[in-house]
């Protein structure tokens, strides 16, 4: 493997500098309304140097700590999901000319070279899900593909997980693998870099680094083994899919569903989960209309509208879809679970709902009424 | 209301969009604020749109003034709180094809109807001096207790998509779109934070309808719960977490009813109160 190199703290702007100079736009974490958000990165500076965020089910708070870490934090309400599977997008339109003839156009636009910077084990994992998902299947969805095709990726490797992390459990954290373009390993003065692709490399080549002593590439394992080992949440290994369909009738999802809001909150902050609806929205002429997808969840009632019948009416039954999906059919679907640990349900659930716990309970043998 | 009666009412070409007659609209004022009626007036440009399609019959607040031509759609405005209003809306739905509510007052009674809660006839005595001369009724209420509604567009105000989308789809012969989605789901497409969580304010959107586009949440701020009770409720919970966030019992009650008290689904819950765990 080659040995990584270091980038002293201060010469984190001339990656970004290189990284808008090679034409990304450059999204990164930054410190705004109470939490950690994606946005758009002009300096290093806008990174949240100093930021830890103490977290649990259903409430986080950020803590302001006197540290030069930009990264010393676990992930966001959100990462790339919404940069590739748009929340709201138009798909095409259609036009009635002035002799009643219609014309379809798709909805265009070349989106520009995107670089994400500060992408986690987590969402790395993810993104190969929704690859599978997009990319893969059957039906190629132009729309994300465009997007996929233009995003570079700087993963940085996790050290301070939430309490509400448990991607040790799933295999799929805290340290990155797999897709990105450049990893970084975050130490108290600098970062060290490794390019996992050849737009990588390339990037790595003109920062002319030079290579990180064995000590430092030691204290940054070191870092990412104790982020594993604080990690108290966990999911049972394996595919669950026998074991959670034998407990369709548990008392538990009764019991879940007395807290449960179906409010549709993890889902829409589960990096893995994908559903949409597709609406029309008509200018009062009528002479148009256009045709658009936006984000759906298994907690609505259109979700599982069929012909003049909601089949999941009661947020039982919604909770149990979700539940039973993420962590048991999806094995079928795609040859591993829809859970890669991030936590987001547990943390963004406005009533702290834990999917870890309810897992745990349901495993369990049901007790009979 | 099924497709075929849509389609009487509305019968368009669908070449030009425009109708042999055009099909006639009233917009009436109950007991209100009037700012429902601004979704219309705040319209600019597709006001010209709307008049060229339908014909504006009755419109105080715009000027139109005529409460007995027939129309096609009636949109209304406000709750019933006194006697005059009881016998009025009768005559509004014998005039109309179609009946919509707008807003919190017309849908569920509104703000209007927190004097349900209290003694108004103390509070009459109380200010004035001679209260035999008002006309108030003891207990507000809305629309659809009086007569039949066809269409409720939910919101304190609504806004200006809401009632378009509703011309539209009435015009083309079908049934608006409704959709009972929490406030939430709009939430999170803004990519907002959530502010119970980051914030440990008492968001209503958990229980919302949507149809604001996350309006409160969006500048930081708790939903008050102003587009009513959505699908699928669990006020009991939210009511529970709110106490946890460390609301008084009293506050939460408050809480929920605030917009809409004369609803049951935001009604205390019974038995056991929202107490603190
Ligand atoms: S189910 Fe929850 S913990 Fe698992 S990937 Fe989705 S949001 Fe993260
Ligand atoms: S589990 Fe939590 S976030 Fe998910 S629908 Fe229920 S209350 Fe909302
Ligand atoms: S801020 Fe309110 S509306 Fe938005 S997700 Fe949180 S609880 Fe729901």
């Amino acid at each position: 493997m080659e040995r990584p190199g270091f980038l002293p703290r201060q010469r984190l702007d001339d990656l970004l500098v290189l990284l808008r100079d090679s034409g990304y736009r450059v999204i990164g974490p930054q410190l705004a309304e109470g939490a950690v958000v994606y946005r758009d990165i002009g300096a290093a500076s806008d990174l949240p140097a100093g930021v830890t965020v103490e977290s649990g089910p259903g409430s986080m708070r950020v803590i302001k700590q006197d540290s030069p870490r930009q990264f010393a934090w676990a992930n966001g309400p959100q990462a790339l999901k919404p940069r590739l599977f748009k929340p709201a997008e138009s798909l095409w339109q259609v036009q009635r000319d002035a002799q009643g003839r219609l014309s379809f156009a798709r909805c265009d636009e070349t989106p520009q070279a995107v670089a994400v910077i500060g992408v986690r084990a987590c969402d790395l994992a993810a993104l190969r899900i929704h690859d599978q998902h997009f990319l893969e299947s059957e039906y190629r969805d132009p729309y994300y593909a465009r997007r996929r095709e233009r995003l570079l990726l700087v993963a940085v490797n996790c050290t301070d997980p939430a309490t509400t992390c448990f991607c040790a459990s799933t295999g799929d954290g805290p340290a990155a693998s797999g897709d990105y373009d450049l990893l970084l390993d975050e130490l108290e003065d600098g970062f060290l870099v490794t390019s996992g692709s050849p737009e990588g490399q390339k990037l790595s080549a003109a920062l002319a680094l030079t290579p990180a002593p064995d000590a430092r590439c030691e204290v940054a394992r070191a870092a990412v083994e104790r982020a594993a080992a604080v990690q108290t949440r966990r999911l049972p290994p394996g595919d669950l899919f026998d074991r959670l369909f034998a407990h369709r009738d548990h008392p538990r999802w009764s019991e879940v569903a007395n807290r449960c809001l179906a409010c549709g909150n993890c889902t829409q902050v589960c990096p893995t989960c994908f559903c949409s609806r597709e609406r029309d929205e008509t200018p009062l002429d009528g002479a148009s209309s256009v045709h658009q997808r936006e984000w759906d969840s298994c907690f609505t009632e259109g979700h599982s509208y069929i012909h003049g019948l909601v089949i999941r009416a009661e947020t039982r039954q919604r909770y149990r879809q979700w539940l039973t999906h993420k962590l048991g059919s999806w094995h079928r679907q795609f040859g591993r679970s829809g859970c890669v640990g991030c936590g987001r349900c547990i943390l963004w659930c406005p009533v702290g709902i834990d999917i870890t716990e309810e897992v745990h309970v349901l495993m369990q043998e049901p007790v009979h009424d | 209301m099924d497709r075929y009666f849509l389609t009487q009412i509305f019968s368009t070409c669908l070449v030009c969009g425009v109708y042999d007659m055009k099909p006639g609209v009233a917009v009436h004022k109950f007991s209100s604020c009037d700012g429902c009626q601004l979704a219309f007036l705040n319209l600019g440009e597709e006001l010209l749109e709307l008049d060229r399609l339908v014909e504006i019959v009755h419109f105080a607040e715009a000027g139109p003034f005529d409460e007995q031509t027939p129309v096609a759609i009636a949109f209304v405005e406000g709750s019933i709180s006194t006697q005059a209003d009881t016998e009025r809306i009768r005559r509004v739905r014998e005039q109309a094809d179609f009946l919509i509510t707008i807003g919190a007052c017309a849908t569920s009674g509104g703000v209007q109807a927190l004097r349900n809660l209290a003694d108004s006839g103390a509070w009459h005595a109380s200010i004035y001096p001679e209260p035999e001369y008002l006309d108030s009724l003891d207990n507000v209420t809305a629309i659809r207790e009086h007569v039949k509604v066809d269409l409720e567009l939910w919101g304190c105000p609504v806004n200006s998509r809401q009632v378009l989308a509703a011309v539209r789809a009435l015009l083309f012969g079908v049934l608006p779109e409704t959709d009972r989605d929490k406030v939430c789901m709009e939430c999170k497409r803004q990519q907002n934070v959530c502010v119970i969580v980051a914030q440990g304010v008492p968001c209503l959107g958990p229980v919302t309808r949507s149809g604001c586009g996350s309006l409160c949440p969006r500048f930081g701020r708790d939903c008050y719960g102003c587009y009513g009770p959505a699908e699928a409720l669990n006020t009991a919970s939210l009511g529970k977490r709110f106490a946890g966030l460390g609301l008084l019992p009293e506050q939460v009650v408050n809480r929920f009813r605030a917009i809409h008290s004369h609803l049951e689904e935001f009604a205390p819950p019974q038995g056991p109160d929202y107490d603190r765990e």
